[in-house]
């Protein structure tokens, strides 16, 4: 259900904590349809983890597991990220 | 810096007899809906369940298919990784078993797969000997579709992100292959009562 | 570790409430000292977590509601009746409490001093909180930036910040249109239905005058405001959006 889906400025504070550095402006380039877009404005999924999907094909673009002290980042279904100085 | 408390915060939760509880788990009376993605929708005269993969030939069943084949109704409880569990929760579903039955394979493990690309593997051991089914209804109304609806893999006995939602099949393969999570970050069993979230627990 | 540089990793830190008031009957402001706050953007979020004395926690994510040059950093929350956190947050918290929150966070949708045109905020009930926030900043700043506040509530008691609202209206450039959709006083004579094509066709400014628009509420307006703006001619990377999930908190 459309319901269920944030976008990815509600994943700032993990990303932030893991990244360090600002990403919801940063810019990716989604790996399956070539579109690019903010971070920010991605679907954002909350399941065992949390996933980001793009906006144009919902292919994923990133996991994210955190466990506390570890968090793992898939970041196979993103081209590029392009991060703003 | 360890948390501080929050002064009577205390959440909303059930207490359980501990013996039901694994732990790190809390005990809730909801059922969260948790989702890698949009809800899938495909109409039941396309579904299929198929068994692929390490097999002497591809198995398959329509909705009518599966529907027809025996039945079980089950009371178990369940356990997800994000700490909530639900206890007593009843389903029905055809158990595994009666799916795999006169299927010969070498095969040692399974992934379960799903609409919507979700994938899931685990010992073919933890499907069998009736601890999983592919569950149709739940609280004896039809499975709706935000919990995996038309059908789902039910395994109680392991972190319920291995009850895979809108499952359409099994394949079974010589390796344990890591599915969605497992490959990153999850653990590749998910035994709750070991507490095994994350790799290396 | 001592400090936290300008863009470094985030760690939780404690927020102390000063003051928990009302806004309306289902929602309230908390007011927190928060020990070295870095300073925020308008528009930006925390996520706020509470732990029990058992060790259970909980996280959600609340919209900053001050300006950034408030003396205590606010929160407005509204009372979910099945939720788990802003039952607490709304009921239980008093001054002298404490809780931990991370942040701020989300550099994407926030204010523009710099916009060029128009900004249009839609808001969805609790989602004015956000747009709000940027409403007291660009009053802060004394910006002349030309905006409209369209703010889709059920009743006339469920707005939120109406009289600040009625003030800043008093300012240049600022204005807010309602929609109440659920009641509406007697005599009423603005919208009285949730936010549609027509209705944003009437409100929202023309596509080549819009510098930027910001919507926030629970997901389905937002779905359906973004996609009406999109259908006016509006260009999607125009469109900001904050959603909030079905419910919110």
């Amino acid at each position: 259900m459309g319901a269920l889906m944030l976008d990815g400025n509600a994943a700032a504070g993990v990303l932030q904590e893991i990244f360090a550095v600002e990403m919801t402006t940063a810019v990716g380039t989604c790996d399956s349809c070539g579109a690019a877009g903010e971070v920010g404005r991605v679907q954002l999924y909350r399941g065992a983890g949390l996933i980001l999907r793009c906006p144009s094909c919902e292919a994923v673009l990133m996991k994210i597991v955190t466990s506390g002290t570890r968090a793992w980042v898939d970041l196979r279904g993103l081209r590029t990220l392009q991060l703003n100085a | 810096m360890p948390p501080i408390i929050s002064r009577g915060f205390t959440g909303r939760r059930r207490d359980a007899p501990p013996d039901r509880v694994p732990p790190g788990q809390y005990v809730t009376d909801d059922f969260p809906v948790l989702s890698a993605g949009p809800t899938p929708h495909t109409p039941l005269d396309q579904w299929d369940f198929t068994i692929t993969g390490e097999v002497d030939a591809l198995h398959r069943w329509s909705w009518e298919e599966l529907r027809a084949l025996p039945s079980e109704s089950v009371t178990v409880d369940i356990h997800c990784v994000t700490k909530w569990s639900k206890l007593d929760t009843a389903w029905e579903g055809v158990s595994v078993d009666t799916l795999l039955e006169g299927i010969e394979t070498s095969a040692e493990y399974a992934v379960a797969f799903c609409d919507g690309g979700y994938t899931t593997n685990l010992p073919l051991e933890d499907l069998t000997g009736g601890k999983a089914w592919i569950a149709f209804a739940f609280d004896d109304e039809p499975l709706e579709p935000e919990h995996g609806g038309p059908a789902r893999l039910l395994v109680p006995h392991l972190y319920f992100w291995k009850s895979a939602k809108w499952v359409r099949g099994l394949r079974l393969a010589a390796n344990n292959e890591p599915g969605f999570w497992e490959s990153n970050g999850y653990h590749l069993y998910g035994d709750p009562w070991q507490e095994q979230r994350y790799w290396g627990d | 570790m001592a400090g936290t540089a300008v863009l470094g990793r985030l760690n939780w830190r404690v927020a102390d409430v000063v003051e928990v008031r009302p806004e309306t009957s289902r929602t309230k402001t908390i007011a927190f000292d928060v020990p070295d706050w870095p300073g925020h953007q308008a528009g930006q979020h925390v996520d706020v977590r509470l732990t029990a004395e058992d060790g259970y926690q909980a996280e959600r994510s609340y919209s900053i509601a001050s300006a950034s040059d408030a003396s205590t950093l606010e929160l407005t929350v509204e009372r979910l009746d099945d939720g788990e956190v802003s039952p607490y947050l709304t009921e239980e918290l008093r001054p002298g409490d404490a809780i931990e929150l991370r942040g701020p966070v989300g550099g994407y949708f926030v204010w523009d001093s710099s916009a060029a045109g128009n900004v249009f905020l839609v808001a969805g009930g609790s989602g004015v909180v956000p747009l709000m926030a940027m409403a007291r900043q660009r009053n802060a700043e004394g910006s002349g930036i030309p905006t409209r506040l369209l703010y889709s509530a059920r009743a006339l008691e469920d707005v939120i910040y109406r009289d600040e609202l009625a003030q800043l209206t008093q300012e240049d450039g600022f204005d807010v249109v309602y929609t109440l959709t659920r009641a509406q006083p007697s005599g009423w004579q603005g919208y009285d239905r949730r936010v549609d094509r027509d209705l944003l066709a009437e409100v929202a400014p023309a596509p080549p005058e819009l510098a930027v628009s910001f919507v926030c509420g629970p997901t389905p307006f937002v779905e359906a405001v973004a996609g009406a703006l999109v259908e006016l001619g509006h260009e999607p990377m125009r469109i900001k959006t904050e959603r909030f999930g079905p419910t919110g908190g």
